[in-house]
């Protein structure tokens, strides 16, 4: 299983903080964000998006990074801290 | 921390849940450091401006994370100059106009290196590191949007 956390306005648009995963068939970030979209609505709008980012184990990943069993893996707009 | 450091660089990060008085921070930077010449300082506030009202603003982030972005933001600009003491402070929670939202602070020999340090670390804060605002204006709430000006700011180191 992996940790999937959501910030911000994904989380509002899913509903949903944070969620336990298996880890999917391709194991990695474009893969989850795959079998992410599989499930239908609103996760299929929601990462159907480009500018969704994402992080593993607390570090910016982009969609070919790999994911381990115990990741922890975020997924966030772009930031606007500062 | 890489590159030649003095013994006592110190680099301070503090995530804060309430408001802060950035003038402190700046005296402390200032205070046991006769090796540098130089300080500078940057204070992001919140706006309330009457083309874009806002009552409130709501800072999420990812606890861990953002200290390990800033973290790494600032041992980058280590790498790059020979710095003092580096100081980042962040506000999360509820914050109201005028309030403080982040503080950069940077000490060095000369003020060349304290100036673009201060500048780089504000530039990839503002792309890296995972802060969101929300802002309560009289219409409703409304997540800020990121700007593009800011990742080309980003790019220009």
């Amino acid at each position: 299983m992996i940790k999937l956390l959501f910030f911000a306005q994904l989380r509002e648009k899913l509903g949903c903080t944070s969620l336990d995963h298996p880890l999917p068939t391709v194991a990695t970030v474009g893969g989850l964000r795959a079998a992410l979209i599989a499930r239908g609505e609103p996760w299929s709008e929601v990462f159907a998006d480009k500018n969704v980012l994402a992080a593993v184990n607390q570090r910016m990943a982009k969609d070919n990074a790999a994911i381990s069993e115990g990741d922890e893996v975020a997924f966030f707009p772009p930031v606007t801290g500062g | 921390m890489n590159g030649p450091v003095s013994e006592q660089a110190i680099t301070r990060i503090e995530i804060l849940d309430a408001t802060f008085r950035p003038a402190d921070h700046a005296e402390q930077l200032s205070q046991n450091d006769s090796d540098n010449g130089a300080l500078v300082t940057f204070t992001g506030m919140v706006r309330d401006l009457v083309e874009n009202p806002v009552n409130a603003m709501y800072l999420e982030h990812y606890p861990g994370m953002t200290e390990q972005a800033l973290e790494t933001i600032i041992a980058t600009a280590r790498q790059r100059w020979v710095l003092g003491h580096v100081t980042v402070i962040h506000r999360v929670g509820m914050l109201y106009p005028g309030e403080p939202i982040v503080f950069v602070g940077v000490t060095s020999r000369h003020r060349r290196e304290a100036f673009e340090a201060c500048q780089f670390i504000m530039d990839f804060l503002k792309m890296d590191a995972p802060f969101w605002k929300k802002e309560y204006t009289p219409e409703g709430e409304r997540w800020v949007e990121a700007k593009s000006s800011d990742s080309q700011a980003a790019q220009r180191w």
